[in-house]
């Protein structure tokens, strides 16, 4: 098994690892990729709600074959960060900076879900309706 | 800090950037604040806000946008003046500290009362101005250094500790990265040798961006 982190979740993919591929790829089944990514294969390209990215035309192979999408193909494509721990049996599919960016820019604040010390989720989006002072502190 | 204000418009969100939630908690117990205060064991808010210390801010209003910036508060750019001979700072830089704490604190209770009519809010093009622009090796960083800490956390503490060293060269910049990576003294601070040494090594440089407030010495 590979475990397939996102900045929210762990997951444990179906598809074993190195078995036909390069282990400095992640392949995941379709329905592993939606689960764990959101994106999906459509006929026009790799698409998450309305962004599609075309799949290169002369090497669709190493992106698509049958089932399995070469997810982290599609990150380095997409300008993100896909990383992945020595044997990769975990990997991480981390945000770009573009995004990042953009986000920050439009000044809508990023939501986040995080816990307190007795394990209870707050999410930023539950306070909509007050002035926050977000402020970050370490034992550090 | 804002004690005095009790507003049912406004409220504190502290988050503790902490991989270790266990070091987070005596700070929290012994503060009890009245306010909810979040544990950050992956540094989430540094990917998404792009953090590179503690403390930073960031003021979010009513409808969650953005006001102002990520900054570092009432925090002066003073590390560099720290004599360790007396364990702070000298009388003159401490009264500068505590002016610029003070200022700061007082513009954010006046936000916190007068919301949308206070001062010291950026209007749209000034805080999109106050944005710092991510990189991809800081975003990459990041990914590294979430990566980093579920290995550590499974028990692979020295691919951890290499992916951290990768994420210290890819955003040389994160005090927050350096410092939750780095050695711990006894009672936990990371402000060792190599703390020092990586300061000292900024030169000319500032330790990080100081805040873009009147009254507030840049």
């Amino acid at each position: 098994m590979v475990t397939v982190l996102t900045e929210t979740s762990a997951t444990e993919s179906t598809i074993p690892p190195g078995e036909s591929h390069p282990k400095d790829e992640l392949w995941l089944s379709t329905s592993d990729t939606a689960a764990i990514t959101g994106w999906s294969m459509k006929p026009e390209g790799f698409c998450k709600g309305d962004i599609c990215v075309p799949v290169p035309l002369d090497k669709a192979d190493s992106f698509v074959q049958g089932d399995a999408i070469n997810v982290s193909a599609f990150w380095d494509l997409m300008g993100k960060p896909a990383v992945r721990n020595a044997n990769a049996y975990v990997w991480l599919l981390g945000e770009g900076a573009d995004l990042r960016n953009d986000t920050m820019l439009s000044l809508e604040a990023p939501n986040f879900t995080l816990p307190d010390l007795n394990g209870n989720n707050h999410s930023l989006t539950d306070f909509r309706g007050k002035r926050v002072l977000l402020v970050t502190w370490a034992s550090w | 800090m804002f004690e005095t204000v009790k507003n049912d418009d406004f409220m504190i969100l502290s988050v503790a950037m902490d991989a270790d939630l266990e070091a987070a908690r005596p700070w929290i117990e012994a503060a009890a604040p009245d306010y909810i205060t979040l544990i950050d064991q992956n540094h989430l808010l540094s990917s998404l806000y792009n953090m590179v210390n503690v403390p930073q801010a960031v003021w979010i209003d009513e409808t969650g946008m953005i006001v102002r910036p990520v900054e570092t508060g009432g925090s002066l750019d003073v590390v560099k003046e720290y004599d360790p001979e007396i364990g702070g700072y000298i009388p003159e830089t401490a009264a500068r500290v505590a002016s610029a704490k003070s200022t700061y604190i007082q513009a954010g209770k006046d936000w916190a009362v007068n919301g949308s009519a206070s001062p010291f809010l950026f209007d749209y093009d000034e805080a999109r101005k106050h944005v710092p622009t991510m990189s991809n090796e800081m975003a990459l960083a990041h990914a590294k250094f979430q990566l980093g800490q579920y290995l550590r956390r499974i028990g692979s503490a020295d691919e951890a500790d290499a992916l951290f060293a990768e994420c210290r060269q890819l955003h040389p910049d994160s005090w927050n990265i350096f410092r939750e990576t780095t050695e711990r003294s006894a009672s936990g601070l990371a402000v060792g040798e190599a703390f020092w040494g990586k300061v000292k090594s900024l030169g000319d440089k500032q330790y990080y961006a100081t805040i873009d407030m009147e009254g507030i010495p840049r």
